[in-house]
């Protein structure tokens, strides 16, 4: 299936979708909350910005939510993708190209020229945009405004109207009602709210969003954060632990029981701006095998790159004496080496048969990640990596793929290359998760027997590029590594075939010839042999 | 090497492909008229309502069937010499075949209307069909209203299709209620009231006379049987049915009836001449199915099953229980087994229905009046396990089993609300009424 541009809006176009006055009031109500945000932008000083700032988020989601209503709750319950591939911004048409440029260069502003959002230099005050959000920072946490709240906030924001939105869209199914109100929920308080408080109580914490963890979250174990963390005694130490326990027990322990949705569609802000901003865009993702390949190439490389920095950051401020501390560089290295051995050779053991191919991959990341450890053993001094300072790979890191490929890629070009990019092709937290969730958990998404009709809508509306058809139409269960859960598949499939579900490990991969209604004896020749 | 041919690039002879394919490296041609490459009908409707693009509608990429070494033609058969075992195409060129499969699938049925051939008067079946629609019926100001004929299972979808763009329907069904020929009355009602919510005009027990025509050739209006009311419309659908697109077999050796007549085999009179799908007429019904089954599972199965015999296991076709499944407008349908409408009920059948106050969803359970046994279920808004259901019928199961285990046939998605304690609460009801 290519995913050539759309040509529809040259020919005599369905002009169904054309929007009722009710929607276009909305519209403009929305469209004058933005304004009120490009007049901050253009440096104009608003004399009352509490009064602003509200007016103008005030609108935002007054449009939105009057929008969705009237476009929603004047039909009956069911599936709403009706004209989706004629819209301009749903289908790559002149408005997708154009918010995605928009939205690119705010990434790129945001990023790298916070100063022409107005944030204040050296010490002074706040202009423009960011001072509009100055009154709301100090009511949260007593202190000025930054890019990165301004930023919170619009986020914040757009996850919850549009979370409301895919709510009323999916209002006759639980399933999609629970996750989103899940992401909304953790996306207020654990990212918005509770790291302003904290900051209130005890302003020694770094930021921290707690269910941001590593590698995501690929900053929290760098020098700077674990010096803040100790500094500010034990909620900073219990905090740090956490960030740890996290990673090595709460996410196996969850991933096992329940796939790796629990994180990507339940808890993650960027699963969840995808979920929800991203709705419109999901039908983007390129399904070709190529973009398969190039996926698990590029996914992975993330992983390694991630690990061998953080490896490196860490091993860089670690002391030499195991007289002072325990954690010695040796030890450590020695730690990360015989974790990966421990997982490699798990992995081989039990699943060589399932991995196939795939094993050999496996091997090479593997390898790779150890010679450079020993190398490092061997080769570093100081704060170097071989060549490389950590420092330097950190902020590579930060930049190409903190930056570039989650905030730049991953979110300006929804309009293009679909919602959950980064989700898909660069996020390590999600490769870790995917590992799992093939070699060791109970999720899969099972087929109905033999009733799929090949229709394509479950692959159409599969934001992570999943071939979903290709598995139903085979009367095979979906079980694969990049799969976040979100159940769209399973909704929009109008035969009923596909059921998220988590069960026994047996029999969860279940390649089939013959399909469920035919001769029962030519299956069992078929299918057994 | 041995060549086949295939006529027909459906599932049935698709399918008929990919598992010759998988059993033997033997020359494989699929030929088509209609399309380059495969591409499911069932999903006609949704490249109309904006769902889906053509492209998506391929199950599999274009590169598949090189990778395969399946080559594929595109090219009308216009006859068939089953002495020189050639095939001659509309475009003049000839192809010799070793094997050959027929499965060129249906054509929408015409019962010779007045005005059946003019402008903006369609069926629903071939990709052909819905470029004609998209041609006519763009939007609601080029296409003021459009009528449907014949109410089965793709008049409802085109009704929905229409519908999507905000053009008025006026849907014509010939039945007393919506496919209760097939649908026991209490599920066919159901549907009729949905049909309306969707501000649909449904007509139930009106015929259409005749399709009036323009002075260009192109429909203005229909006139209806019943009544001689005159409406209106920029489009005609007729969807009354479909049978076998055998037409350019007539003059050819093959022995035809409504289909290719064939065996338990899916052979045809001529050795080395088999037909699969939609266009395959078995002698007899087997296990209470039709001779013709227009449905995609049957050209499946069949499409399974002969690529064993040309492999060499020569194999009966031999279907296991019943399933299929539809959606309409909102509702989604399953069965399993068999559950007959009033029409075409057994005597020994009896039914228990349960039906959820909000009107959209509701489930039939079929038993034997004596044994108790379980014969089938239909269910509609509620998901479904084939495969337990499919034990069951093989289990032989008694209808009491069946209600009070009907959770482990839950198919709903997570969270979702469950009504099979409402369900046996209301069959212990009907019992002590009985
Ligand atoms: C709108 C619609 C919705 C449907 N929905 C469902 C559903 O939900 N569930 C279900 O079970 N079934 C459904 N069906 C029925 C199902 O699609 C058919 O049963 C199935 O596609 C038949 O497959 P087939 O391979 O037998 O034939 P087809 O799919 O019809 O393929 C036959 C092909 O052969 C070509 N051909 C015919 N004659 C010649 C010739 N002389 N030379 C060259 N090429 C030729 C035709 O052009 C066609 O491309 C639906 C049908 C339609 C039209
Ligand atoms: S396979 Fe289904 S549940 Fe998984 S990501 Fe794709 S659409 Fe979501
Ligand atoms: S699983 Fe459902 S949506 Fe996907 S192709 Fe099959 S019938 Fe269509």
């Amino acid at each position: 299936m290519s995913n050539k541009l759309n040509h529809s809006m040259s020919l005599a176009k369905p002009e169904a979708n054309d929007l009722s006055s009710k929607q276009k009031i909305a519209v403009f109500i929305g469209v004058v909350g933005l304004f009120i945000l490009t007049l901050a932008l253009l440096n104009i000083n608003f004399p009352n910005k509490t009064l602003f700032l509200t007016l103008s988020l005030g609108c935002i989601a007054a449009g939105t939510v009057i929008f969705t209503n009237d476009l929603y709750l004047t039909k009956l319950e069911g599936i709403k993708n009706d004209g989706v591939w004629f819209k301009s911004i749903s289908s790559k048409g002149v408005l997708g190209w154009v918010t995605g440029i928009v939205l690119t260069l705010f990434y790129i502003v945001l990023y790298f020229y916070p100063s022409l959002l107005g944030l204040g230099q050296k010490g002074e005050s706040n202009t423009g945009l960011i001072a509009l959000f100055d009154p709301l920072s100090q009511l949260l946490s007593g202190r000025p405004a930054s890019q990165w709240f301004v930023y919170g906030t619009l986020y914040t924001l757009a996850i919850l109207v549009f979370g409301y939105k895919f709510m009323l869209k999916y209002r006759h199914n639980k399933y999609q009602q629970l996750r989103t109100a899940s992401v909304m929920f953790f996306q207020l308080a654990f990212a918005f709210l509770i790291p302003e408080f904290m900051y209130r109580l005890n302003s020694d914490l770094p930021y921290y969003d707690l269910k941001s963890i590593w590698p995501l979250n690929y900053y929290n174990f760098e020098r700077y954060r674990i010096n803040q963390f100790i500094d500010a005694g034990d909620i900073g130490l219990a905090l740090l632990i956490f960030g740890v326990v996290s990673i090595f027990i709460i996410t196996p322990i969850l991933t096992y029981k329940y796939g790796k949705r629990w994180y990507c569609s339940w808890v993650c802000g960027c699963g969840g701006l995808a979920e929800t901003v991203g709705d419109p865009f999901r039908q983007l993702s390129d399904k070709r095998q190529v973009a398969w390949k190039i996926e698990r190439w590029v996914i992975h490389s993330v992983l390694v790159f991630v690990v061998l920095m953080t490896t490196a950051v860490i091993y860089s401020y670690l002391g030499k004496d195991s007289s002072k501390y325990w954690l010695t560089r040796d030890v450590f290295l020695g730690l990360v080496a015989g974790f990966l051995t421990l997982i490699f050779a798990l992995t081989l053991i039990f699943k060589r048969k399932e991995l196939g191919k795939d094993a050999i991959y496996g091997a090479i990341g593997y390898l790779v990640i150890i010679i450079t450890l020993i190398g490092l053993h061997y080769f570093s001094s100081g704060s170097k990596l071989f060549l490389f300072k950590s420092e330097t790979l950190r902020t590579t890191y930060a930049f190409l793929i903190g930056s570039i490929f989650s905030g730049v890629i991953g979110t300006g070009f929804y309009p293009i290359f679909g919602s959950r990019v980064w989700c898909r092709f660069g996020c390590p937290m999600a490769a870790v998760l995917g590992f799992q969730q093939r070699m060791f958990s109970k999720f899969r998404i099972t087929t109905n027997g033999g009733q799929c009709i090949s229709c394509g809508n479950c692959s159409t509306y599969c934001e992570m590029g999943i071939d979903v058809r290709a598995y139903a139409q085979k009367g095979e269960n979906i079980v694969r590594s990049s799969c976040v859960g979100c159940g769209i598949c399973s909704a929009v499939c109008p035969r009923g075939v596909l059921k998220l579900e988590n069960d026994t490990m047996k029999g969860r991969i279940n390649p089939t010839e013959i399909l469920l209604g035919n001769d029962v004896d030519l299956m069992d020749f078929i299918n057994n042999k | 090497m041995e060549h086949i041919v295939i006529i027909g690039n459906g599932i049935s002879g698709v399918t008929a492909a990919r598992h010759i394919r998988k059993l033997s490296n033997k020359k494989i041609t699929i030929i088509s008229a209609e399309t380059d490459y495969f591409f499911s009908r069932t999903a006609l409707m949704y490249i109309y309502m904006g769902h889906m693009k053509f492209e998506h509608t391929k199950p599999y990429e274009d590169w598949f069937w090189k990778k395969n070494n399946i080559e594929l033609k595109n090219g009308y058969v216009k006859t068939i010499d089953t002495v020189s075992k050639t095939l001659q195409f509309a475009e003049g060129d000839n192809m010799p075949y070793d094997k050959l499969i027929i499965a060129t699938g249906s054509k929408p049925n015409k019962f010779g209307w007045a005005g059946q051939d003019l402008n903006g008067v369609m069926g629903m079946y071939h990709k052909q069909d819905l470029d004609t629609l998209e041609k006519h019926a763009p939007n609601n100001k080029m296409c003021k209203r459009a009528v449907i004929v014949g109410g089965g299972l793709i008049g409802i979808e085109l009704a929905e299709m229409l519908n999507s763009r905000n053009i008025p329907v006026t849907f014509l069904v010939r039945e007393s209620s919506f496919w209760n020929g097939v649908l026991p009355e209490n599920e066919s009602q159901m549907i009729n009231r949905h049909i309306k919510n969707h501000h649909i005009d449904l007509r139930l027990s009106t015929n259409l006379k005749e399709i009036i025509s323009d002075e260009n050739g192109k429909v203005k209006s229909i006139i209806i049987e019943e009544t001689g009311e005159e409406i209106f419309c920029d489009v005609v659908g007729l969807t009354a049915g479909v049978s076998p697109n055998i037409d350019f077999l007539k003059n050819s050796n093959i022995e035809t009836n409504r289909g290719v007549k064939v065996n338990r085999f899916l052979e045809t009179n001529i050795p080395d001449v088999y037909a699969i799908g939609d266009c395959a007429e078995q002698h007899e019904g087997i296990n209470q199915r039709k001779p013709i089954e227009a449905v995609w599972y049957t050209g499946r199965m069949m499409g399974e099953t002969i690529a064993q015999t040309i492999c060499g296991n020569r194999i009966q076709y031999n279907p296991g229980h019943w399933f299929n499944s539809a959606k309409f407008l909102d509702i989604e349908y399953q069965t399993y087994g068999w559950v007959f409408g009033n029409k075409a009920k057994p005597d020994y059948e009896q039914h228990f229905h349960w039906k959820h106050e909000d009107d959209t969803k509701c489930i039939t359970v079929a038993y034997h009046k004596e044994t108790n046994e379980f014969l089938g279920i239909n269910t509609f808004g509620i998901r479904m396990r084939h495969e337990t259901f499919n034990t069951w019928l093989t289990e032989k199961r008694d209808v009491n089993y069946v209600i009070e285990h009907l959770k482990e046939a839950n198919f709903e998605p997570e969270f979702y609300k469950t009504f099979e304690s409402d369900i046996l609460s209301a069959y212990k009801n009907q019992l002590q009424i009985v």
